[in-house]
């Protein structure tokens, strides 16, 4: 595939890896703040090739496992009523709420349906005029564009049977949320290639400037990944805290216009509870009052459940880099994948659910 | 690459029931319409003598050697897919069981669960791809059975296959006798089954159309033990693909194996397919492929003679089976570096992130 | 996030921008995404594609610069080793 495989290079990666082990001269942690880079460096296993001075913090970059849990309930209470078809992205599915998850409200018998885009949810409304056809709209502003423009083709469509509930979530909050903790341990920051192919990245510089941390937009491979921490650690050696590109080839300083414009006219920022970071002020992306119709939340009256998240899960300081998974009380006992406490084990690349992989082989993820 | 074609539907070879366009609760009672059920439809398609004793009980002279001896159950959605149906990988798929033990498949039974309201059309479409895979593969169905549940209780048609096979070798394959050292090969390329499916499945489908690579493999495996190839495990690669029948074997074995990435043949369409959907090929199920652990010496050979055989011309040495002992599968990653090939928990699901 | 990938332009339908759809090639699978966030992109332009939408087109003269800058460290360390 075009400009995918040549991205993986072996020898370039070892290229790449070998010019930071020649200028890296104090540890240092860099954090990604996205799944799919997250992704990236536990299936190429790209941070072994980093020098050991480097630690790689793996942020709260899943947008499906920082889903609040109320939220969650909420889908599954949507998800069992006999007139709905529930639609969502795959990675949902298994994600657990306070007492179960789609996938079982789908053994159970509900209508519960993978869809590829938000427009196979719209084209499902459209056939099935007699049922209820509801999406659950999770993601970071890179999702976004999608479910804004499916609710705009469904306003002009005139449907009347369907409707979101939306849980987007926006980085730059995050990321200030953790660097504004007394305790946060992160130096420099992956920023995330396709959130800011969407937005642009014009608000990272005053969050560079204000914290003194450098920020590389960065690309999803092997080269981009290594070529980003590269770009990283230059400037954390030389003392500088500014806003690069590494993702050129995708990114642009403006973003997509058009994708913020439609962004713009259906949703309006809201505060958003993270699952294991607690509520960020203005974090979230829900409906705006013109598009209120389209909202499940309303539609189907769920009731704000209020839901305490675990007393136990220690994510919250796993993702500002203070612990390491496996230095939580509750790693490998109570929270597990099978039953994950925390957004970090929800995921299968969260920071603690890949700590539990390679729970056997300490050596590889310097957990001795 | 042996893709089966879809059966082409002709007028010269009408349904056998037209009275009935749909299968009814009373074509499982055990009376008259079952039974024209059974002699019109499945006696008719795999006619043998065996079978048309229509005895409760099929009887067969074997060998004085060992038999081998398995069963499996086909609930596959949708029934008809780019390379294949229910039907052809029933009988592909027990014919595989037994040649992944060494056995040279002979006979099979094949038991069928329907639906009411099944379009006859369907099954006999079904039926003929039985007796065609069978056919090819050299076996005869010489039993079964026919039950009918109610509408909404069976999702169209459930076909379970047992199969006999005879062992006309020495050689103990089995995890257990998996040594370090061995090299560990793949009969062809991965993930193309399980892509051939998804990219049908409302919601995620794709325009081109991704072919199963649903085939038997018993004449390869056979070929390999004429030719004298030492071969201490086989395992074919269904659900969970490559990733679960390696970590089965590793925990088997109790011997930490070594796979690279590099080597792992998976085609182009499937890869994009598995990018865009963030799926791991490698988790993915095939249905025509096998893992085969062969002792170092024999692995050129072995080689050889698989890419001689139609079902495994694409095949490759993967891997190495190494001295440590831990259930561990790891990856050489395309980038060099070391991660651990873990079995997937459920099944996999589409990702966004 | 996230999982976004590129692919060609292979056709285009529809009128309205925000109707836009084309028919993208990604190494040999066909699948229809949504242009509309990129009214620039023609055929035979390359796309990165996240859940069925167009999200940018690919600089094709940015995308070699990875590899030029890989090329320019090599010959510098090059340079290194033959002055050392």
């Amino acid at each position: 595939m075009k400009f995918l495989d040549e991205y993986r290079n072996g020898e370039l990666a070892q290229q790449f890896a070998r010019e930071i082990h020649r200028i890296t001269t104090k540890p240092w942690n860099i954090m990604e703040i996205c799944g799919g880079q997250t992704h990236a460096i536990v299936k190429f296993g790209i941070d072994e090739l980093l020098p050991k001075k480097i630690t790689l913090i793996h942020g709260p970059g899943c947008p499906v496992c920082v889903t609040p849990l109320e939220m969650i309930d909420k889908a599954l209470e949507i998800a069992a009523r006999p007139e709905v078809i529930f639609t969502s992205f795959g990675d949902m599915l298994r994600v657990p709420g306070s007492t179960t998850d789609l996938l079982s409200v789908k053994a159970g018998g509900g209508d519960v349906r993978i869809v590829y885009s938000p427009l196979d949810a719209v084209k499902f409304a459209e056939q099935n005029p007699a049922k209820e056809i509801v999406f659950f709209g999770v993601g970071f502003e890179t999702t976004a564009p999608a479910t804004a423009l499916a609710i705009y083709q469904a306003a002009q469509k005139k449907l009347r049977n369907f409707s979101m509930l939306i849980s987007h979530v926006l980085v730059p909050p995050a990321m200030e949320a953790l660097l504004s903790s007394p305790n946060c341990r992160v130096q420099g920051f992956l920023a995330a290639g396709h959130v800011c192919a969407v937005m642009g990245y014009e608000e990272y510089f005053s969050i560079a400037k204000k914290y003194r941390v450098p920020i590389v937009v960065t690309g999803f491979e092997p080269l981009d990944i290594l070529q980003g921490v590269l770009m990283t650690v230059q400037q954390l050696e030389s003392g500088r805290a500014e806003v690069e590109n590494q993702y050129s080839r995708a990114v642009r300083r403006e973003g997509n216009q058009p994708a913020q414009d439609l962004i713009k006219k259906v949703f309006q920022v809201v505060p958003r509870k993270w699952r294991g970071v607690g509520e960020i002020p203005q974090s979230g992306l829900g409906l705006g009052d013109e598009y209120a119709a389209f909202d499940a939340e309303k539609k189907f009256g769920v009731a704000d459940h209020h839901v305490e998240e675990s007393a136990d899960c220690q994510s919250g300081l796993v993702l500002q880099g203070q612990i390491k998974p496996h230095e939580c009380p509750a790693f490998g006992e109570k929270c597990t994948p099978e039953h994950p406490l925390g957004a970090t084990m929800v995921s299968s690349e969260g920071a603690c659910a890949a700590y539990y992989r390679y729970r056997r082989m300490p050596d590889l993820i310097g957990a001795k | 690459m042996s893709a089966q074609k879809p059966i082409e539907f002709s007028g010269a070879c009408p349904i056998p029931i037209s009275q009935y366009p749909q299968v009814l609760m009373a074509h499982g009672g055990g009376g008259r319409l079952m039974h024209q059920l059974i002699g019109k439809m499945f006696l008719a398609a795999f006619h043998n003598p065996l079978l048309d004793t229509q005895h409760d009980a099929a009887v067969a002279e074997l060998t004085g050697k060992k038999i081998a001896f398995t069963t499996d159950s086909y609930v596959v959605r949708p029934m008809f897919f780019p390379g294949g149906d229910i039907g052809s990988m029933a009988v592909h798929g027990t014919v595989n069981d037994l040649a992944m033990a060494g056995a040279r498949p002979l006979y099979l039974s094949s038991a069928f669960i329907i639906e009411e309201g099944l379009p006859m059309e369907t099954l006999w479409k079904i039926v003929c791809s039985m007796r065609d895979a069978a056919k090819k593969c050299g076996v005869q169905i010489i039993t079964g059975d026919t039950k009918v549940v109610d509408k909404g209780k069976g999702d169209g048609v459930f076909i379970n296959t047992a199969g006999i096979g005879v062992i006309e070798h020495e050689q103990k394959i089995a995890p257990q006798n998996v040594r370090a050292g061995d090299a560990i090969l793949v009969s062809g390329d991965v993930g193309r089954h399980g892509m051939a499916i998804m990219a049908v499945r409302e919601g995620l489908e794709f325009e081109s159309k991704i072919e199963s690579d649903s085939a038997p493999v018993h004449e390869a495996v056979l070929k390999l033990l004429k030719a004298g190839i030492e071969i201490h495990c086989l395992r074919d690669l269904t659900r969970g693909g490559l990733t679960s029948a390696l970590n089965e074997i590793a925990e088997a074995a109790n011997r930490i194996l070594l796979v690279e990435e590099k080597l792992i043949p998976v085609r182009e369409d499937v890869h994009a397919a598995c990018e865009i959907l963030g799926l791991d090929p490698f988790q993915v199920a095939c249905e025509g492929r096998f893992a085969a652990f062969v002792a170092a010496k024999d692995s050129k050979h072995a080689l050889e003679i698989l890419r001689a055989d139609s079902s495994g011309t694409g095949a490759c040495v993967i891997g190495k089976v190494t001295e440590e002992r831990s259930a561990d599968v790891f990856l050489k990653s395309a980038i060099g570096a070391r991660r651990i090939l873990d079995m997937a928990s459920g099944e996999q699901l589409p990702r966004i992130c | 996030m996230c999982l976004a990938i590129p692919g060609k332009i292979v056709s285009v339908s529809g009128n309205d921008p925000l109707e836009r759809m084309g028919k993208i090639d990604f190494g040999g699978i066909l699948k229809e995404a949504s242009l509309a966030y990129v009214p620039d992109a023609r055929v035979g332009d390359y796309v990165i594609v996240h859940v069925g939408f167009a999200l940018s087109k690919v600089d094709k003269a940015e995308a070699k610069k990875v590899f030029e800058y890989l090329k320019r460290m090599g010959e510098l360390g090059e340079l290194e080793e033959r002055r050392t």
